[in-house]
């Protein structure tokens, strides 16, 4: 059963908001901005992407893309078992999107964890706290330009000095 | 004169800290619960006590050093793991694998589902008070998890795949061994269901709790045993199959009621349906090699010619040094596969060096246990066990 939308016509549907659509490996990749996320996702479930499968984001620092930061979403269709991933760009100076946790439920957490690990803001998000750290953690740990030992953190473990001196037992 | 007071006595909401070290709770999650009585009136779960920033180590690691952390993702089924992985890193690169490496690999996650479900309703009904279904099942996972001592040489931290192949080839007299256990994991599954399916305590602490909608379930993109349990007829190995599962005859467990008793049913179904899997890829298992193909330079050769060849030793060095490898092309792949849990699914995103660019992991657990704050409202605090139990949270996935 074809979906509503033909694949071939989803760029004419979105004028304004699709900057591209590419393939890789047999998948789909609709390149969207970030602020027409929520109009084409409404769209897209409207056509019968009904499960959106993961949320996440990669931080384009090295890689190279329309900006800094992408969020991706992997859809479902469970009726014709297609997939599609949307990806929405995110620029570095202001990093937000709406949320579509008023489409799919699972968006919930799966913003959140973005947030936490992205620093991504998600217009609209009921809850939007760190999931994984911390509430008082700085930084964001999967930016490119975090470094993998951490910053600070094991530097700053307060280290109990030994003050004595190890003598020799004479026995 | 009247003893009876007019007004309802007046009582305060008590706010319980529900684990992170709490038997029930499986590993490390904590919920913070606000109680009317017995009554939970609102749950927040907090997660994150086990997050170890997989994905962030994954972009230091190379395709097949991250294979070990997989393993630890989820520890109940590790095999599950790798192979979802390994699929993921394959299809990235392209690379096909020989039909006896798929029928391993079906095996493989086939014997860790069976033991994931047994040690999941073993867990419940513990939770619950059925001490003995736990020991039935936990027997039988023992004797599973020797099966995969005899595979891979671990129990748990298998690491059994390669990016393209299989570390080794199953053992010789493997298929009466595995054909031994699931002859007692037939009858030991039986003897769980004749313990508990009419169980009157089972019964009134499993039924008409924690009920998922199947519109809620969608919506809070709840996939596996979960959401078949709820009357989603998804399934990953028969809708998207992979490894060649559409040459494999088996059914779909579906639950119409989507409560904590029909998980356990369609978990227990799932049992059954995996044995008959099982002895498909055994019978039908195709001869062949499992190693991945030396012309694309991404495995070790053997050890015996590293030690005692100049070229094996120059082949050792190009497969390991840091600036030569693997080279997958510049992309990315999602790959879905039907682990017990759900979908678990790995998504590669690769720059053309050999280290992935970024590695995400979807997991199924982190998706299924965001629904739980809505299941607990308005049930007692002894249902939390059984709701978590069912929902099966590991935690190493979940905050992974």
């Amino acid at each position: 059963m074809p979906l509503a939308t033909p694949h071939s016509k989803i760029k004419e549907r979105f004028p304004d908001a699709i900057l591209e659509v590419t393939e890789f490996a047999g998948e789909l990749i609709l390149h969207v901005k970030g602020q027409h996320n929520l109009a084409v996702l409404t769209r897209l479930k409207a056509d019968g992407y009904n499960f959106l499968a993961d949320l996440t984001a990669i931080d384009n620092l090295t890689l190279g893309g329309y900006e800094r930061f992408a969020v991706v979403y992997h859809l479902l269709c469970h009726k014709t078992a297609e997939r599609l991933t949307v990806k929405a760009y995110v620029p570095e100076e202001e990093p937000s999107l709406p949320s579509v946790e008023s489409l799919w439920k699972t968006a919930d957490w799966q913003e959140r964890e973005v947030f936490d690990l992205y620093g991504i803001k998600f217009e609209g998000h009921p809850n939007l706290i760190r999931i994984m750290n911390p509430d008082d953690y700085e930084g964001y740990p999967l930016r490119k330009d975090y470094p993998r030992l951490g910053r600070k953190e094991r530097s700053d473990f307060p280290v109990i000095k030994r003050s004595f001196k190890k003598e020799k037992r004479t026995e | 004169m009247t003893r009876v007071t007019e007004k309802p006595l007046e009582t305060d909401k008590m706010v319980l800290n529900f684990g992170p070290q709490h038997p029930s709770t499986h590993g490390t999650l904590r919920i913070i619960m606000e109680l009317d009585g017995e009554t939970v009136t609102k749950a927040t779960p907090e997660i994150g006590y086990l997050h170890s920033g997989f994905e962030k180590l994954g972009e230091d690691l190379d395709f097949n050093q991250y294979i070990t952390i997989t393993d630890r993702m989820n520890y109940l089924s590790p095999l599950c793991n790798n192979v979802a992985y390994a699929l993921a890193a394959e299809k990235l690169m392209g690379i096909e694998v020989s039909k006896r490496t798929e029928y391993i690999r079906v095996l493989m996650c086939e014997l860790s589902r069976i033991a994931d479900h047994l040690l999941n309703v073993g867990m419940l009904s513990v939770d619950l008070g059925a001490m003995t279904a736990f020991l039935y099942g936990f027997r039988m996972r023992e004797d599973i998890y020797d099966l995969f001592e005899m595979a891979t040489g671990t129990r748990l931290t298998t690491s059994y795949t390669l990016v393209g192949g299989l570390m080794r080839d199953i053992p010789e007299g493997y298929d009466a061994a595995v054909l031994k256990v699931l002859e007692e994991v037939e009858a030991g599954s039986n003897d769980i269901e004749t313990l508990l399916n009419k169980n009157r305590i089972w019964h009134d602490r499993t039924k008409k709790i924690g009920i998922i909608s199947k519109e809620d379930a969608i919506s809070y993109g709840i996939s596996g045993p979960m959401a078949r349990a709820s009357g989603i007829e998804w399934d990953i190995r028969v809708n998207e199959p992979y490894s060649s599962y559409e040459e494999f005859d088996f059914d779909v467990a579906i639950a119409l009621n989507g409560d904590v008793f029909d998980r356990y049913l369609v978990r227990m179904e799932e049992v059954r349906q995996s044995i008959k899997i099982c002895r498909q890829a055994l019978e039908k298992m195709p001869a062949g090699d499992v190693i991945v193909d030396p012309g694309l330079g991404y495995s070790l050769p053997p050890k015996d010619e590293v030690y005692n060849s100049i070229e094996g030793l120059i082949y050792h060095f190009e497969v390991t040094m840091p600036n030569r490898g693997m080279t997958p092309p510049v992309g990315e792949a999602y790959v879905p596969t039907e682990s017990p849990n759900g979908e678990l699914g790995f998504y590669i995103v690769s720059d053309g060096k050999r280290t992935p660019y970024r590695v995400r992991t979807r997991p199924p657990s982190f998706m299924n246990y965001s629904i739980f704050s809505k299941l607990i409202e308005g049930h007692m605090l002894s249902d939390a066990p059984a709701i978590i139990g069912s929902i099966n949270v590991i935690a190493g996935e979940l905050d992974r």
